[in-house]
């Protein structure tokens, strides 16, 4: 019978707690960016320009279709030459976390866009049409009267899919990060307490989740009330 | 003011309308009536643009809204056009919704803005309820505050596209009485609706449509005691039948 021993858990708070920022500054760079940039994704396929339209199609299906894994290793692998070639940073940088920001900031646009764009879908074309009679322009009519009403509607999806992403952010191991999962595996690694860290690690995503699941289910009654 | 000519309209092959010439006098009111799917709605759409069409021309106050050079969201600000379902914007105060299109399209200021829409708010009965939420309006004062978010603009001329038919019985009249006092006033009004006694006691002209076409036009006088069509007497005796 396995013994459990979790000794090495307080010594290794402030570890864990400089892990678990890197894990909320990854989670809300890509959430602020993915809700930014998805937006202009979601106008963009929605828009009658097919020049606009179709490399915006392009970009969410793209990134739809490919493993988030292997995104975060492609930009850890592609970007650095990038930097260093055009902007000069020095190899010595340690450019994970930045690379990591990319992938995650990127990759979760096209999942947003797509959230985004259903929101905008929800919005009866009346509001277009008397946004548009009153004179406003097609883009004044979506920023003061489709989108806020678009994402009101989808202010639920688009927190469960921070929620998602907040889980997703453990993927960075694979380039070595040491987020929230990465500290806890570095440490229970060292100190012979795998499973004890990778536990406790489950526990606080566990909670971290089930907290804010609480939150997305009052505000989808608040929505729909 | 607003004149169409030989205006027609596809949705893919299906015609939705077919050679439509008429003109809107300054001052005038005309009623537009005809069976559902007759293409009236469409008809007004063209009027500021919302619906484009193949063929024709549509001017208001001189400016072709067809044209692809029009600056479209300039003359639609001098068009008002009250819709079915009054279409507030249901995120924004009564007040917000009054003052929106003013400030962002017109460029004045919050005060002003707000103080052009008190004023209008009062003159359709609803002073007292600027800071209320449309969903907590009902349908008759929905409406007249989307009449007077039109008014806020200034508009030149105003469109309704069948203002009143989504509104519970009771509720009509202090719709029909709002559009009465306006036309009153010498707005120039295109109207589509099933109202005709609104029609008896304002219009100067009364359009017809069926199957995309515009069948009869008369004043109410003539067109009510003297229908010329089969398909306008057949018209007139379901809806003045009851």
């Amino acid at each position: 019978m396995y013994e459990f021993d979790w000794s090495s858990i307080p010594g290794a708070l402030p570890t864990l707690a400089r892990g678990l920022l890197v894990t909320l500054q990854v989670t809300l760079v890509a959430v602020a960016v993915g809700i930014a940039w998805g937006t202009a994704l979601a106008v963009a396929r929605l828009s009658p320009q097919a020049w606009l339209r179709w490399p915006a199609a392009a970009y969410v299906n793209l990134f739809r279709s490919v493993p988030l894994v292997m995104v975060i290793l492609w930009f850890y692998l592609v970007v650095p030459q990038l930097l260093r070639r055009f902007l000069g940073v020095s190899s010595a940088t340690d450019i994970r976390m930045v690379s990591a920001l990319a992938a995650f900031a990127l990759f979760e646009s096209a999942y947003y866009a797509e959230i985004i764009r259903a929101g905008i879908q929800s919005v009866p074309k009346g509001q277009l049409d008397a946004a548009l009679a009153l004179g406003l322009t097609p883009a004044q009519a979506m920023r003061r009267v489709v989108l806020p009403q678009a994402f009101r509607n989808m202010l639920p999806l688009l927190l469960t899919q921070a929620i998602i992403l907040f889980q997703d952010t453990s993927l960075v191991y694979v380039i070595g990060l040491a987020d929230f999962f990465g500290a806890a595996y570095k440490v229970g690694d060292r100190d012979g307490r795998l499973v004890e860290l990778v536990l406790f690690a489950g526990l606080v995503y566990f909670l971290a989740s089930l907290a804010a699941s609480a939150l997305v289910r009052r505000l989808r009654r608040r929505v729909t009330a | 003011m607003i004149s169409f000519q030989g205006v027609s309209k596809w949705y893919g092959r299906v015609q939705v309308l077919d050679d439509c010439t008429t003109r809107v006098a300054k001052g005038e009111v005309v009623v537009v009536c005809g069976p559902s799917g007759s293409g009236k709605s469409t008809l007004i759409k063209c009027a500021n643009g919302l619906e484009p069409f193949q063929r024709g021309e549509v001017r208001v106050d001189g400016i072709a809204v067809g044209a692809p050079g029009t600056d479209l969201p300039r003359l639609r600000a001098r068009v008002g056009m009250v819709f079915q379902h009054f279409e507030l914007f249901p995120h924004l105060t009564v007040r917000q919704n009054l003052a929106l299109a003013q400030r962002e399209v017109l460029r004045r200021s919050r005060e002003e803005a707000e103080v052009k829409g008190l004023a209008l708010l009062e003159r359709v009965g609803l002073a007292g309820h600027a800071d209320q939420h449309p969903g907590q309006l009902s349908g008759g004062q929905q409406q007249r505050v989307a009449i007077a978010r039109a008014l806020a603009m200034d508009p030149i001329c105003m469109l309704f596209d069948e203002p009143t038919s989504a509104l519970d019985p009771e509720m009509i009249n202090e719709v029909l009485e709002v559009m009465i006092e306006l036309a009153g006033q010498g707005m120039t009004m295109l109207c589509v609706t099933h109202e005709m006694g609104f029609a008896k006691a304002v219009a100067d002209r009364v359009i017809f449509m069926d199957a995309g076409r515009i069948v009869e036009q008369a004043p109410p006088a003539e067109f009510f005691a003297h229908p010329k069509g089969e398909r306008t007497k057949d018209f007139l005796s379901k809806i003045l039948g009851h």
